[in-house]
């Protein structure tokens, strides 16, 4: 299946999951792709969400987030053109905490209603959200009840996977279990689509089965220009570029990217071959010097 | 040596309450360098946890992480697993110690990281919880990081992201929070602990050099004073040749100014 392919199984006003957390694996060539197809009305939600926050809202193809945290990292700071639109309308971003978007997550994919947690507690997240104050009914102790999330569809990006979507990934999992679970429509790009008995031969390094999975495609360095564990580093430099722009052009300088890598572009391939084999194969070293032991 | 800089003081300073053996819930930035300063000098048994995913990561020095989530975090670790997974332990108690970051903080710690103004029509939004608010729900000493500032220093926060005290030690039981106690504000010109029975602020000690009235003035509501006032040990030759090993360019003057620009804005 291609990504445009692909990005036929999502909706406009679909609820749309991105896995991975910020800037590592997450699904960039499906999420651009979403953009080139122009979806929109959508709700994307992720645990903490990169500058693709930004990048859907200038597009028009989001009409709310839902996220724990929402930056580019600790040196780029929050997305400026994300922290204008919320700014000028709160109601666009639904805040979480981290545990509790992630149980929201847990909840959807165990086939719950909610799952208590003690996060939110005495906070002013709470009244800002669904969740509700809860007693144990055993202990009487005060818990958070937070209501299952089962978004239409979940984008992720895994390391390996099979024709039928048996999915492995390296490194930290993320949320991308949970998610392939709780989600109505799974769609997994990956490095590499392999055998399956090459998957069979690692079997225990499975992490979401074929038969929640609905798509497969194969895009190499398809988290790029984030990072894949082990494969390549994310593209600081990039970054450095992003912020620039925007925090020169604002909405103009959003619109400048979108249009470069998007729509000129024309397809991920093309969007890689402008970044250019010496910086991908850079990122890949770095990325081996990483996982070193 | 040149002198320490107000983030390596905060640093050091925050290392030292780390005790080997244990284990640490740490955010990224200044609590995450503590963390693993403290590891690389007297807490070699220290394990650090991070919300990526790693348990007991060894970070490459020069090479520390920007996000808590990247490769970086994840260099040398006994243990990868799954963001929720990290969390589901610190609500099971297996951490000794919550550390992280604020915005703006206030008298009886709690900490926002959401909103600068009215929510409902902020002047500012900033990046949100992410993990901390479940750190300061969960782990079970609760150590906060940030340069001390009046524009920090707030009287009440203008939205409490991560209860500290909330208004008090009742108004923090009644909430339900009952898992973890917030222990000490670690700042570049002080040691703040908190006082039992008010749940509020507390000037325990002072970095090198640094004037009460130079805390006080950083600071926007009445501090308490500590009876057995003290003066933090300066920096060691040791510890501060390690943290800038450690920071590398994290420490640089340029990377330095770009975080303060992305804070002050």
């Amino acid at each position: 299946m291609s990504l445009a392919e692909a990005a036929a199984l999502v909706h406009d006003g679909d609820t749309v999951a991105a896995g991975g957390c910020c800037y590592s694996r997450t699904p960039w060539a499906m999420l651009l792709e979403l953009l080139r197809a122009e979806r929109r009305d959508l709700v994307l939600a992720r645990n903490l969400m990169c500058y693709e926050a930004e990048l859907f809202l200038a597009a028009g193809a989001a009409r709310k987030l839902v996220a724990s945290w929402v930056g580019i990292g600790l040196r780029w700071g929050v997305p400026k053109l994300f922290r204008e639109y919320v700014t000028r309308d709160p109601a666009i971003y639904e805040e979480w905490s981290h545990l509790s978007y992630g149980l929201r997550l847990l909840a959807g994919s165990m086939g719950m209603p909610f799952l208590p947690t003690a996060s939110l507690l005495g906070s002013d997240l709470l009244a800002r959200t669904p969740a509700q104050e809860l007693r144990c009914p055993f202990t009487g102790e005060l818990l958070v009840a937070v209501p299952a999330l089962q978004p239409d569809v979940a984008l992720i990006h895994v390391h390996r996977v099979d024709a039928e979507g048996n999915a492995q990934v390296e490194g930290p999992t993320f949320m991308d279990m949970e998610l392939a679970r709780a989600a109505t429509t799974v769609i997994v790009t990956a490095e590499e689509v392999v055998p399956s008995a090459e998957i069979a031969r690692h079997a225990d390094r499975t992490l979401i089965p074929g038969f929640v999975v609905d798509a497969v495609v194969e895009v190499p360095y398809g988290s790029y220009p984030h990072e894949c564990h082990g494969r390549y580093e994310a593209d600081f430099d990039h970054f450095d570029t992003y912020t620039e722009l925007v925090n020169a052009d604002g909405e103009e300088g959003v619109r400048a990217y979108l249009s470069e890598h998007v729509e000129k572009a024309g397809s991920f391939a093309a969007f890689l071959e402008s970044v250019g084999t010496s910086t991908l194969f850079e990122q890949r070293r770095r990325a081996r010097e990483l996982v070193l032991p | 040596m040149t002198e320490a800089t107000p983030v390596e003081l905060m640093i050091v300073a925050g290392s030292r309450l780390l005790g080997d053996g244990r284990v640490v819930f740490a955010g990224v930035g200044a609590p995450l360098e503590a963390s693993v300063l403290a590891k690389r000098l007297h807490a070699p048994s220290l394990t650090i946890v991070l919300e990526g995913g790693a348990i007991g990561p060894r970070m490459i020095p020069g090479k520390l992480p920007v996000s808590t989530n990247e490769m970086r975090s994840a260099h040398g670790a006994f243990m990868l697993t799954s963001i929720t997974d990290i969390f589901l332990y610190a609500q099971r108690g297996c951490y000794d110690y919550g550390f992280i970051g604020a915005a703006q903080i206030d008298q009886f710690g709690n900490v926002n990281t959401s909103y600068i103004g009215d929510p409902d029509r902020p002047k500012i939004r900033l990046p949100g919880s992410g993990g901390a608010n479940d750190i300061v729900s969960s782990c079970r000493e609760i150590m906060i990081m940030t340069r001390h500032e009046t524009r920090r220093f707030v009287e009440r926060v203008d939205f409490i992201t991560s209860p500290g005290y909330v208004s008090g030690p009742e108004a923090r039981r009644r909430a339900g929070l009952r898992r973890s106690r917030p222990v000490a504000v670690i700042t570049d010109l002080a040691l703040l602990g908190f006082d039992a029975d008010t749940g509020r602020l507390r000037l325990d000690a002072l970095q090198p050099g640094v004037s009460e009235e130079q805390v006080h003035a950083a600071t926007g509501f009445e501090l308490l004073r500590s009876d057995s006032l003290s003066e933090l040990p300066a920096p060691t030759a040791l510890e501060l040749g390690e943290v800038r090993r450690l920071r590398g360019d994290a420490g640089s003057a340029e990377i330095e100014a770009q975080r303060e620009a992305t804070r002050a804005s």
